[in-house]
């Protein structure tokens, strides 16, 4: 397990030096350091001298072969600098966003797993009848709705009608549950109709298996079928499509914390990419990649952990 | 004469598909005496399985479902109980072995808690319930009982898996033992440990054993009665030995011509022409009349019952009914090979 687990980790190298490779080249066909520079400078029109001065303050003056050299050990070494936009040290404007963005995701994402995984095992249980019916136009009916229309929805429902006060912002404690019930509580309406479809149907597939009716011939009820033998070989499908969201719990919902105005890091990197905030940018990308790689190992361990028949070598 | 232990009444188990009703099983009777083994023998698709199904209710749902008739098991009609009911008869009066042990055991599971679940769900103590697994992983031969509690199924070979299948099913002390094509996925080698294993058993507990499968070999080593079935019925019951020294049924006939023999050696095997019928359109009167060497009018327009019936010999077909319509006389088709 140790070895495949650091192997894993030397694959990772290759990934983050082609990611951030393709970062780099991405910037410098779409814009140029001299843009950047116009653009973060405070003055109306900065003279050539400004923006020469400009690009050596933010190492953009040297040779692009040395630039890139100089991101990579910088990022490996998670010295991210200072942004090009505001002069702040970017590690700590990442250290202020994780904290809010992993409160938000993990509540968000823990709720519509729980709402899913119930509602498929419902759904598995009465299969074939109306109740089974009756959840699949549930699920479809939250699916259809844009996102959009929920947040409009729930804000005047809460903010204009109940009156409930002030529904943007963040507080950590017990206090800033105000501001998270609304976002958490419309990101799991949004989002549990797809995890229930999914869901069922990795439980039908696996109730036609040949150990289920081995288990109905020794008189297991159909309930603890479900629950104790269905459920833990449902567990293996079940781990690939969940792990994955995983990274996007620390990155955050780009799209909730701008309705929201939770000051996570989804907001931090919609911030950056409007100002032109390349250091920013490739920081966050290569952050991503890489809790997307450890979000992948996981997967890799907690298939060992659910399924017997897997081993990691 | 004392009542059988298991006593099947006309049953008839119906699957609805896009092609209209599927007859699977059409009409069939037989009786399980205790201690005794009846084998049910027959190609795929006759139905065979789906009669093992229906004893105990595990036919596939939605699609599949008993229409009619009677199970008796000892005084009760189990079609009668209800869920809760009939589980408790399942695995704990009747158990059920299966043909595929590669994937009847659960994967995630361990044997151990396999077995014990067995006994647990019938209300069988913790502690007892272990120990009770261990002596049975060892009745039925792995090596190492405690060792083998704490395996996965895919830490095993085929042949162990149905041993622990056996061990499964044996776990609750059954009257009935079902065994559906029990050795079909094994080795020969293999086949033979498992069959002397059962009948072993058997004698050991007294228990009776319902046997499924399509192979002549095992139904002569192991079986003392025997029915065999066709197109969702059954054409033709005698004990085993009656029905290898005299098979009846054309199609009985023609199964046995297809075996190799010794005095037949050097020659091709016999078959049987043509195929077995479509289970949604089976044919109007007798259902081997299209492949059968002997049809007549009659074949095609009376249905044939089992004749004579109530006696221990019956066959389904008019050869033996000399009532029947344009009957050539019985030489011609009687007792003489094909």
């Amino acid at each position: 397990m140790l070895s495949y687990v650091l192997r894993r980790v030397l694959y990772a190298v290759p990934i983050l030096v082609g990611v951030s490779l393709l970062t780099f080249a991405l910037f410098y066909l779409t814009t140029s350091p001299e843009n950047l520079a116009r653009r973060n400078i405070s003055a109306k029109n900065p003279s050539p001298a400004q923006i020469q001065q400009w690009l050596k303050d933010h190492h953009y003056d040297k040779s692009r072969s040395e630039q890139f050299k100089d991101h990579m050990t910088s990022l490996a070494t998670f010295r991210f600098g200072t942004s090009d936009a505001t002069g702040q040290p970017i590690a700590e404007t990442i250290r202020r966003g994780a904290g809010p963005s992993f409160v938000i995701g993990s509540l968000v994402f823990v709720t519509t797993l729980y709402l899913s995984l119930t509602l498929a095992i419902i759904a598995a249980y009465f299969r074939g009848t109306y109740v089974d019916l009756l959840t699949t136009i549930v699920t479809v009916l939250v699916m259809s709705i844009a996102y959009i229309v929920y947040v409009n929805v729930g804000q005047y429902l809460l903010g204009k009608v109940l009156k409930w006060g002030p529904l943007t912002g963040f507080e950590f404690g017990l206090g800033g549950l105000r501001f998270a019930a609304l976002p958490v509580l419309i990101g799991a309406i949004a989002g549990f109709g797809g995890g229930a479809r999914l869901y069922r149907t990795f439980l039908l597939d696996e109730i036609n298996q040949d150990y289920v009716r081995t288990a109905r011939a020794k008189g297991v009820s159909e309930r603890a079928i479900l629950l104790r033998h269905v459920l833990k070989n449902a567990l293996i499908p079940l781990i690939t499509s969940t792990v994955a969201a995983i990274p996007s719990l620390i990155l955050g919902g780009v799209v909730t914390e701008n309705f929201f105005n939770i000051p996570g890091l989804g907001s931090a990197l919609v911030d950056a990419i409007n100002g032109q905030d390349f250091a920013m940018v490739r920081a966050m990308v290569f952050l991503g990649t890489l809790l997307y790689i450890v979000g992948l190992i996981l997967t890799d361990i907690a298939y060992a952990l659910a399924d017997p028949r897997v081993r990691l070598e | 004469m004392p009542e059988p232990l298991l006593s099947v009444e006309n049953l008839r188990t119906y699957f609805s598909s896009s092609r209209g009703t599927v007859k699977a099983v059409d009409g069939v009777s037989f009786t399980v005496e205790r201690g005794e083994t009846r084998a049910i023998v027959g190609e795929s698709g006759c139905g065979k399985s789906m009669t093992a199904l229906s004893l105990l209710q595990l036919v596939p749902e939605p699609a599949g479902y008993i229409d009619s008739g009677r199970i008796l098991f000892e005084t009760r009609d189990l079609l009668d109980l209800t869920w809760s009911q009939m589980r408790e008869i399942r695995g704990r009066e009747i158990a059920m072995i299966f043909q595929e042990p590669m994937t009847s055991l659960n994967p995630v599971h361990t044997v151990g808690q396999q077995i014990r679940e067995a006994m647990s769900v019938h209300g069988k103590a913790a502690g007892e319930a272990t120990d009770r697994a261990i002596y049975l992983l060892g009745r039925v031969g792995l090596e190492d009982p405690a060792q083998a509690l704490r395996q996965y199924p895919h830490e095993l070979s085929g042949g162990m898996r149905q041993r622990v299948m056996i061990a499964i099913a044996l776990a609750n002390q059954p009257k009935l033992l079902i065994a559906d094509e029990p050795t079909t996925a094994l080795d020969v080698t293999v086949q033979a440990q498992i069959l002397a294993l059962i009948r072993e058993l058997q004698a050991e507990t007294g228990m009776a054993v319902l046997l499924i499968t399509h192979d002549l070999g095992i139904v002569a080593e192991v079986a003392d009665q025997v029915s065999v079935m066709y197109a969702g019925q059954i054409i033709e019951s005698a004990d085993t030995r009656s029905l290898f020294k005299d098979p009846r049924h054309p199609y009985t006939k023609g199964l046995f011509a297809s075996l190799p023999a010794r005095n037949r050696r050097g020659q091709d095997l016999a078959t049987l022409e043509g195929i077995v019928p479509d289970a949604a359109a089976w044919p109007p009167a007798c259902r081997f009349a299209p492949r059968c060497p002997y049809r007549w009018e009659s074949c095609d327009t009376l249905r044939p019952k089992l004749f004579p019936p109530e006696s221990d010999r019956p066959v389904r077909c008019h050869l033996y009914d000399p009532t029947i319509p344009g009957w050539p006389r019985l030489e011609k088709a009687g007792t003489t090979a094909v």
